[in-house]
């Protein structure tokens, strides 16, 4: 049977960021990574943005070249499942049905995008955006003279491929079952903001639809029916309902975790040997009031793998590390927005609004208990940077002053 | 920053991937080069305030095209904040 030193489960940011990691901070055993799909490790935002846009050619999206990862001794298992965890023997069965022993797991497997479960979805043309293959297909699909696309969820997955598809001068309806879109991660007035950007731009925003089924004609869509009876006709539909984090293997094998795999403050899982990182692990937030939650973002998959390499590295095994505290933001470009955001905005109890909304150019500051604990900024880069600040220090700032654009913020700590 | 990621070098993380979203591709220009550079924009310049390290031939090095005339140009990486 094959040992490695340290196993990675998951070829995607956070794979790929714990392997280099490994290697900078001066690890010299074996590490191989283990990935579901054929690519080596690339970054996944652009799907829903610039590749999907065709504005950026695949080979510019590898996280490093194929060939780097040969020269730092990083091997690979690409086409490849891990089915089963055996913690006890610290063993992994793959799905060609090979057994792989290791030393340490890390397992980096992000999630799967959460599937519709209603009549006809299992009729072709239903596509999700989470993989090259994905938006491949869809674009394929594009070529061959699909014009008529529905979006199922306003989620930023949902906004950015209809941004996207709309700009591409494709006919583009977007359901949203909630009454806003970004109901789970930003306040009022974005989603307000962002319905407006998108029927501007010729985008059938819908919110508080229900989708009762998919029809289709046997064997592809041809319509979304809505719960009011209503068929919005359809070439192809895309579905941005969110994801399920991939931990099946991890939990049967008795690991904690009702949402996702619980991690605690050096990403170690309650198994002996195996930590978890990125859009499947769920830890207790600092910047969420200590709330055990998960967070998909790049941002967090890369800094959690950093924060394990350096613990597998630790000649204390981890008693000499800092608990994990990286900073939380995160981006989202529509048509010729750019959102920034800093903090997490769970528990908010007042938001306050500065700069130009009309004028596309405005910040919504979060605050809970008259501390500022997040912000979205929209074309608002000086906010942004300077606000991160207002978070980390847990500022109180003077509300009038915080809402007058022309204060820096800066000066408000 | 393509350039950059695509050679051996592995310590440039350019998280957001270039769309001028972060400071993790900061960089220090040879100053014989700083002129032939395109002009910093005030996006690139507020996100290269968030780092401690700036310095006057600081660049997000996502936002420079590499054109003929930078032959030989040499960039070092800024540390990390």
């Amino acid at each position: 049977m094959d040992y490695v030193d340290v196993a990675i489960v998951g070829a995607g940011h956070g794979g790929a960021q714990c392997a280099l990691a490994l290697r900078q901070n001066g690890f010299e055993g074996t590490i191989t990574v283990i990935g579901r799909e054929p690519e080596h490790p690339y970054e996944r935002p652009p799907l829903s943005k610039e590749y999907f846009a065709r504005e950026k050619t695949f080979d510019r999206l590898y996280i490093r070249p194929p060939t780097f990862w040969a020269e730092k001794d990083v091997t690979f298992r690409l086409n490849t499942e891990v089915t089963a965890v055996d913690p006890a023997a610290k063993e992994l069965t793959l799905s060609n049905g090979t057994a792989m022993s290791y030393g340490k797991l890390v397992w980096a497997t992000g999630g799967d995008p959460r599937r519709l479960s209603c009549a006809g979805s299992d009729l072709a043309g239903i596509h999700a955006v989470r993989t090259r293959e994905d938006c491949d297909t869809l674009m394929a699909e594009i070529d061959a003279g699909t014009r008529r696309i529905v979006v199922i969820g306003g989620g930023y997955i949902g906004l950015e491929a209809a941004a996207v598809l709309s700009k591409m001068g494709l006919e583009v309806t977007l359901l949203e079952a909630l009454p806003r879109v970004l109901a789970r991660v930003a306040g009022e007035e974005l989603s307000e903001f962002y319905e407006a950007e998108h029927r501007a731009h010729g985008v059938d925003l819908r919110t508080g639809v229900a989708v009762d089924c998919l029809e289709g004609d046997g064997s592809r869509v041809t319509g979304v029916k809505l719960v009011d009876g209503e068929i919005v006709p359809a070439d192809a539909v895309i579905v941005g309902i969110g994801i399920v984090p991939a931990v099946g293997p991890l939990i049967l094998a008795g690991a904690s975790g009702a949402n996702g795999v619980d991690v605690d403050e050096l990403c170690r899982t309650s198994l002996p040997n195996i930590y978890a990182i990125g859009d499947c692990a769920a830890f207790a937030c600092d910047y969420a009031g200590g709330t055990v939650m998960r967070v998909e973002s790049v941002q967090n998959a890369n800094d959690m793998a950093t924060c394990v390499a350096k613990g597998i590295c630790s000649p204390q095994n981890g008693e000499d590390q800092k608990p994990y505290k990286a900073f939380p933001w995160f981006w989202s470009n529509q048509y010729d927005l750019k959102l920034q955001t800093a903090g997490i905005n769970m528990g908010f109890d007042r938001t306050v609004i500065r700069g130009d909304v009309a004028g596309r150019s405005f910040t919504v500051v979060y605050l809970k208990d008259g501390r500022v604990v997040a912000l979205d900024c929209v074309n608002m880069v000086k906010d942004y940077v300077q606000g991160r600040k207002l978070v980390e220090a847990g500022a109180t700032p003077d509300l009038e002053r915080l809402s007058d654009a022309g204060s820096p913020l800066k000066e408000l700590i | 920053m393509e350039v950059i990621r695509s050679s051996d070098n592995d310590e440039l993380m350019a998280l957001c991937g270039g769309c001028c979203s972060c400071a993790t591709c900061h960089v220090y220009i040879d100053d014989a080069y700083v002129d032939l550079l395109p002009v910093l924009s005030e996006d690139e310049s507020d996100l290269l305030d968030s780092s401690s390290h700036r310095r006057a031939n600081s660049r997000l090095s996502c936002q420079i095209h590499i054109a003929p005339e930078l032959e030989g140009m040499a960039v070092s990486i800024a540390p990390e904040d």
